[in-house]
């Protein structure tokens, strides 16, 4: 049992149901992120552990207190919205004080929490104005202060940066970190952007459709995802996913793909976990930094592979260049240093590295190796 | 109403239309302006007469106005009819001008408006942000009540106030125009609760707000501009009525529009316009003075920082 238990909940709209059933465990301190594409539910499983929504089936505690049909207020939680959802008649005291007033904290209490947050979040010569009168960052913070003045057993966040311009969205993402290494509360985090989950997270959910893909470490999530939806999902640019099939070479299982040129090339793989699948159709996943040229592969690596292939474009991206070629009919990227000679048109030694390749059942899309 | 149509529309719209035309053709803009000036001050001045002719009749004594001046300024400028029409003038049977009416016109307009925009707006907040099953049928029923004519509802309305003793009372006629003033405060505030974010409600529930206590500290201060239209069109229907106050009114709980009424029906002696006049300017005061001071703060954009726009 852990401090936030999430157990085989669902919920639906009446015939609908938009949560499947959901397991989560954290424990004290943890940084879960709910992640994935518009529609798949992340808000609604914020807002039943909120109390905001009503569960259909299934439990949600905190604490080891089952939370079922507990009001919002009287669950120890706070909450930051994607909006802010800041009150537009009370001032920025106000409505930090708000909560701890319906709480009937005592006055003085109050403003001494106040200052003290304030300060934390250094908007301290902001008390007196009104939301209106805010930028929109000093209000994703008063967002922040409403939230942690309340010393919440659960912090739960919904996209609360999506509103931010794309400069003050990084520096508030590191704040929010910080933020969390400092106090050490457990927090909830809804978003959209696998950036942001990978950087804040200690574990994360990827969800889609209603279900929860995966749940993990960053590094689970990142190195070996459970199938191809959370592959492609997670990651910027996404993991290369195109069709191989597993042949014997040298006595190992490789993986036979077709390049542009018409020749066909054999990938042998790190570990022998296809040895029984010989003559099998996968669909291969390969990392963009695991597709190197020779020199910048990864040195620890046992399995680097080096396969000649025609260039189709190269974009330089300042500190990397990315390099396509068609492997199988798609588009696979590589990520190059920035001056590797590299011309489009020519043919090129690839490097993969093995170690980091997975395969997915085509028709399953589940991972198998 | 046709005096606020300072949209933001127009405003934004008519500076670029003249800038427009600035830079197309230069000089055409200045005689294009005078004209239109020319004929703002032509409509202002046609709709300003009939008050003109009130006022000025109202301020003279009755010779003059039996002898053809109905244009001219008064010769003798004088505010007996005026205090004639207030205090002493004969209104239906006895002689106490309207000031006793116009207490029950106040009397009356006062809790109808303050009770069905209270209401309203409790309505307009439980549709939107409460909402239950069969919410949407409650309120196009609600709405159904804006629209039945006044007339369909005399009989049954007089059967219930009977039925309640409140026949012939101002309570009964604060009853009527509150009920029928709900339907209407309910539309406004529900279509102004329906845009006012639904995470500023569920951010105070999180603090520990119930239901009341989120619409009196976070709906009901946003609300200022809506209240300001509905206490506006409550204010001026229910004060302008004639039909309920001439329907469910005794003598004593008439109403101020009956009144004038039967002032200037009284058919006793000579027609006197002058206190006629004076009568009518009194009963059309407090819409004017409604739209005056309440005007002013029918300001927009009151919620703007709630959410990042
Ligand atoms: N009141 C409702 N009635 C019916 N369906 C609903 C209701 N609220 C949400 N849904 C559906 O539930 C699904 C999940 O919604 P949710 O708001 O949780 O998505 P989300 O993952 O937060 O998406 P986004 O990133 O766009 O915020 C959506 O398909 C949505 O259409
Ligand atoms: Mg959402």
């Amino acid at each position: 049992m852990g401090f936030l238990d999430i157990k085989q909940a669902t919920k639906s709209y009446g015939p609908v149901q938009v949560l499947h059933e959901t397991n989560i465990s954290i424990e004290e301190g943890e940084f879960l992120v709910l992640v994935g594409p518009s529609g798949c539910g992340k808000s609604t499983l914020l807002n039943m552990i909120a109390g905001l929504e009503d569960i259909t089936t299934g439990e949600i505690a905190i604490r080891g207190r089952n939370m079922n049909g507990i009001k919002p207020a009287d669950r120890n939680i706070a909450m930051v919205f994607q909006s802010y959802a800041l009150y537009p008649n009370m001032t920025v005291g106000g409505n930090i004080s708000f909560g701890m007033e319906m709480h009937g904290i005592p006055k003085p209490e109050r403003e001494k929490r106040i200052a003290q947050v304030a300060d934390l979040l250094q908007i301290s010569h902001l008390l007196d104005r009104k939301p209106g009168q805010l930028s929109g960052g000093q209000r994703q913070r008063v967002a922040m202060g409403r939230a942690l003045v309340r010393e919440p057993d659960v912090f739960l966040f919904d996209e609360p940066l999506s509103n931010l311009d794309a400069k003050l969205r990084v520096d508030m993402r590191t704040e929010i970190k910080k933020l969390h290494q400092k106090l050490g509360t457990t927090i909830v985090y809804v978003t959209h952007d696998q950036i942001e989950a990978l950087t804040l997270s200690t574990r994360i959910a990827v969800m889609y459709g209603g279900y929860v893909q995966q749940l993990g470490t960053p590094k689970e999530i990142y190195d070996n995802p459970a199938n191809m939806f959370v592959a492609g999902f997670m990651g910027s640019p996404s993991m290369n996913l195109f069709p191989a099939k597993v042949v014997e070479d040298g006595g190992r299982p490789a993986a036979e793909v077709s390049l542009a040129d018409g020749k066909r090339a054999a990938i042998p793989f790190a570990n022998g976990t296809l040895a029984s699948s010989i003559g099998r159709d996968i669909i291969l996943g390969i990392r963009p930094e695991a597709i190197t040229d020779k020199d910048g592969a990864d040195r620890n690596s046992s399995s680097v592979h080096l396969v000649e292939a025609p260039v189709e474009v190269t974009e330089p991206a300042g500190s990397d260049t990315f390099v396509v070629s068609q492997i199988s009919g798609k588009d696979v990227t590589g990520r190059f240093r920035a001056d590797v000679p590299v011309t489009a048109g020519e043919t090129f030694k690839f490097a993969f590295n093995m170690e980091k390749a997975v395969a997915f059942d085509p028709k399953s899309e589940n991972r198998i190796a | 109403m046709s005096t606020a149509p300072d949209t933001p529309d127009t405003r934004a719209i008519a500076p670029a239309a003249l800038s427009g035309t600035h830079k197309t053709s230069g000089l055409g803009l200045r005689p294009a302006r005078i004209l239109l000036y020319v004929l703002l001050v032509f409509f202002c001045l046609y709709y300003l007469l009939p008050l003109y002719v009130m006022v000025v009749n109202s301020l003279k004594p009755l010779g003059e106005i039996t002898a053809g001046g109905m244009m001219a300024l008064p010769k003798d400028w004088t505010l007996a009819p005026w205090g004639s029409a207030w205090s002493s003038a004969q209104v239906g049977v006895e002689a106490t001008g309207l000031r006793p009416y116009f207490l029950n016109s106040i009397i009356m307009v006062v809790p109808a408006v303050a009770c069905s925009t209270l209401v309203g707006a409790l309505n307009g907040y439980v549709l939107t942000k409460w909402t239950f099953k069969g919410a949407t049928i409650l309120f196009g029923l609600l709405l159904f009540g804006c629209f039945i004519p006044f007339q369909m509802v005399l009989i049954p309305m007089a059967r219930m106030l009977g039925l309640m003793g409140l026949a012939g009372s101002v309570p009964g006629l604060i009853f009527v125009h509150f009920v029928y003033g709900i339907g209407f405060s309910t539309l406004y505030f529900r279509n102004y609760y329906a845009a006012f974010p639904t995470e500023l409600v569920k951010a105070a529930q999180i603090d520990g707000a119930g239901f009341f206590r989120i619409f009196w500290r976070i709906l009901l201060p946003s609300s200022g501009p809506i209240a300001v239209v509905c206490v506006i069109w409550q204010f001026t229907n229910i004060w302008n009525d004639f039909l309920f106050g001439a329907s469910f009114s005794d003598f004593d709980s008439q109403p101020m529009t009956v009144a004038l009424n039967n002032l200037v029906q009284s058919s006793t002696g000579v027609k006197e316009y002058n206190v006629h006049f004076a009568g009518a300017i009194m009963a059309a005061l407090p819409t004017l003075l409604v739209y005056i001071v309440a005007g002013r703060y029918f300001v927009r954009g009151l919620m703007a920082g709630s959410v990042k726009g």
